[in-house]
């Protein structure tokens, strides 16, 4: 076909143009929903608890994702500094991913249990009291301002819609005890999600503050999970490298 | 290349126009004041005032979005209304939609912005805002699309116009990535959370698929446009080559989204993946500089104009800034240059020498030579012109140099071992290594901005002499 025919016929120019464009995304996007390997089998990966989720919410609010990648990468050097490199298991159930294109600060995929909790609210509070040279910003309304969990539950049927094994029922209970053990099970029921937040904060203390459930006590739940849900030391070093 | 030649009865809508570019100035103003200031927070934190709606965080979208969407979306919004009547030798096809896209984009860039300071956000880069603007940006882009398809359908002229080509194809591959990556789930009707449809690494996919391509489609594809309207336009000399435009165009608009996974280089996805985007970078290089030489040696043999006329001489920067970042791009895309530049500044530097480099420059530019004519009258002074090309290159060049030695040196930093084979340098060490480079970046945004300021006052000036009244 001569180029002049497309140049005169805007149908033409409409159809070829958007057969260019899809090629791309068709071959290499849409294969990953489908091709098994994309997501490492792996144990232990499961869906976050109710505070986990106010608090994964409060990280994207922030936009803490724009300086703190979660995302390890297969290097020595990051593995001295991080931890084991992260799979794809690992975000599994992350919507949205949130593994980031910037290091302004540290990665955060294995900082779960790196730091006290009472090292995380000084540290959200006031960086520079701790990291001196730190360019991130205070965060003190955190610790100040009562954590809303009034749509708790709302917000586990929203990510159930996009997939994620919330139960809503007997039955998916029951399919959840199986796959992740009673314990995290009870966390992922949405009839009981307001009662579950409640239990985990109290027990946990994030915020050092028992009086008082705070937005810290959210986001430090959620920090001190990250990169904890995997146990390295069942699997060989060259298992995961299959997947790739 | 046409003239204008139309009939009493058949006017140019070039109110819709002028709004834009009106608009155009005052996002960029606005987008690039947030800029200078996040990057001050950078360099001095205390600038955060422990104020939730001005952090680091949240103001970071609203920088990204008012520059992207609202300065370069209104700017092309405007050229794209001007170039498709010009050529086409017919008016819009609808002044009623026009105008429909001009307040809903307006309406847009407010919302986003106030949605980004609120700490409403998608957590998606250059996708922040959530799913009621997502929904607004939809039926927005389909009205552009009806309108501008509709008017090339009117056109008098037998071709289509090679700059509408490139204008169709970013409206067209805006449509696509804008739908799938913002396909999410609301928390309820009247929440303003939702989460995304995907997770993980098919999430990450799908993102940087958008990401790579808002660049590609929208700062790219459609700013080559602009380039092949008024590139020819205030050099008065065609194309250099019909051919090279034909190949440049379908070589860029098939290549380009392939190429988004290399933002993705060793992380969890699959290596396939990750190979394939990268051979398609490295072949990326081909039509963007068939692109980049199309474009420069159209001015052959008029070259004294670079001498003499300072809108040639932002035209011909911009052209210069494109080929060095199309350049610099596919090397960073070589799995083993960016495992030391991913993470680290070197990547906004790339970007800002295409953003500012290429799209601003090419914008300003373009301006120059389109808004006397929308206002039929002269530009108020060519040497504020003059003095605005100097001020947004040395603050380009401050910009991208000190991005440069931050983002090699925290790369560097972060993989030295010691003697005994351990980590050199804490984290901490290679953050504290950047402040003085990151007080140069914000000086080299500062100057960038005092050039559009002028500019804008500039404007004001001419626009002021200037009259709507058609001849």
């Amino acid at each position: 076909m001569k180029h002049d025919n497309i140049e005169r016929n805007v149908g033409i120019l409409i159809i070829l143009t958007m057969l260019a464009i899809s090629a791309g995304g068709l071959v290499e996007i849409v294969p990953l929903f489908f091709i098994k390997e994309t997501v490492e089998k792996v144990e232990g990966v499961h869906p976050y608890s109710p505070l986990e989720i106010r608090g994964r919410d409060i990280y994207i609010r922030e936009g803490c994702y724009l300086c703190h990648s979660q995302m390890i990468r297969p290097f020595r050097d990051e593995a001295l500094r991080y931890g084991h490199y992260s799979l794809a298991a690992e975000s599994k159930y992350d919507h949205p991913f949130q593994w980031g294109s910037k290091r302004t600060g540290p990665d955060l995929a294995r900082v779960g249990g790196k730091y006290s909790n009472d090292w995380h609210t000084q540290h959200l509070t006031a960086p520079r009291s701790l990291v001196p040279q730190s360019v991130m910003p205070n965060y003190p309304w955190l610790v100040k301002t009562d954590l809303d969990y009034s749509d708790i539950q709302g917000r586990m049927k929203a990510l159930r819609a996009t997939g994620v094994p919330y139960s809503n029922s007997k039955a998916e209970f029951d399919k959840n005890v199986k796959e992740f053990g009673e314990d995290i099970a009870k966390n992922l029921h949405i009839p009981d999600a307001e009662k579950n937040l409640l239990a985990q904060a109290q027990a946990g203390n994030y915020d050092t503050n028992p009086d008082k459930l705070t937005e810290t006590d959210a986001l430090v739940a959620y920090l001190q999970l990250l990169g904890t849900m995997v146990d390295f030391k069942k699997y060989d070093d060259d298992y995961f490298g299959k997947f790739r | 290349m046409t003239t204008a030649s139309i009939t009493n009865t058949e006017q140019y809508n070039y109110d819709v126009i002028r709004k834009f570019a009106i608009m155009t100035l005052v996002w960029g103003v606005v987008g690039m004041l947030a800029g200078v200031y996040i990057a001050s927070e950078l360099a001095f934190p205390v600038l955060n005032f422990d104020n939730p709606y001005i952090t680091f965080g949240r103001l970071r979208p609203v920088h990204t979005g008012t520059v992207i969407f609202g300065f370069g979306g209104s700017a092309l919004f405007a050229t794209s209304y001007y170039i498709v009547q010009r050529t086409c030798q017919a008016p819009l096809f609808s002044d009623g939609l026009a105008s429909f896209t001009f307040w809903g984009w307006q309406a847009i860039i407010v919302l986003a912005a106030l949605g980004n300071v609120m700490g409403y956000s998608q957590g998606r880069e250059y996708a922040e805002m959530e799913w009621p603007i997502d929904l607004l940006i939809e039926v927005v882009w389909i009205a552009y699309l009806v309108l501008f398809v509709a008017t090339l359908m009117k056109r008098k002229q037998p071709h289509i116009y090679v700059a509408n080509w490139f204008y169709l194809a970013f409206i067209l591959a805006t449509a696509l990535l804008h739908t799938f990556n913002n396909l999410a789930v609301p928390v309820s009707l009247f929440s303003m959370k939702s989460y995304s449809l995907f997770a993980g690494a098919q999430d990450a996919m799908t993102q940087w698929w958008y990401g790579h391509n808002a660049v590609g489609f929208f700062l790219t594809a459609a700013f080559l446009g602009m380039m092949y309207y008024f590139v020819p336009k205030q050099a008065g000399r065609p194309i250099y080559s019909y051919r090279l435009s034909v190949l440049h165009f379908w070589a860029l608009v098939f290549l380009y989204m392939w190429a988004g996974a290399h933002h993705l280089h060793w992380t969890a996805i699959p290596d396939w993946t990750s190979t394939l985007a990268a051979t398609f970078s490295i072949m990326l290089l081909l039509p963007s500089w068939g692109g980049m030489v199309n474009g420069i040696l159209t001015l052959s043999g008029a070259w004294d104009k670079m001498r003499t006329d300072p809108i040639i001489r932002f035209l011909i920067v911009s052209l210069s800034f494109y080929g060095m970042s199309t350049f610099e791009g596919p090397i960073m895309s070589l799995k083993d240059v960016n495992a030391l530049s991913h993470y680290t500044d070197w990547t906004i530097g790339h970007v800002h020498s295409g953003a500012l480099g290429w799209v601003a420059m090419v914008t300003f530019g373009s301006f120059y030579h389109m808004v006397p004519k929308l206002w039929n009258t002269q530009m108020y002074s060519n040497r504020l012109i003059n003095i605005h090309f100097w001020l947004a290159t040395i603050g380009i060049l401050l910009y991208i140099t000190a991005m440069w030695i931050s983002g090699i040196m925290a790369g560097l930093m972060w993989r030295a071992f010691d003697d005994f084979g351990n980590l050199q340098y804490a984290f901490i060490e290679a953050v504290a290594a950047a402040h003085n480079l990151y007080v140069m970046r914000a000086v080299g945004g500062l100057f960038f901005l005092s050039g559009i300021v002028l500019m804008s006052y500039n404007m004001y000036k001419t626009i002021k002499s200037g009259t709507t009244e058609q001849a």
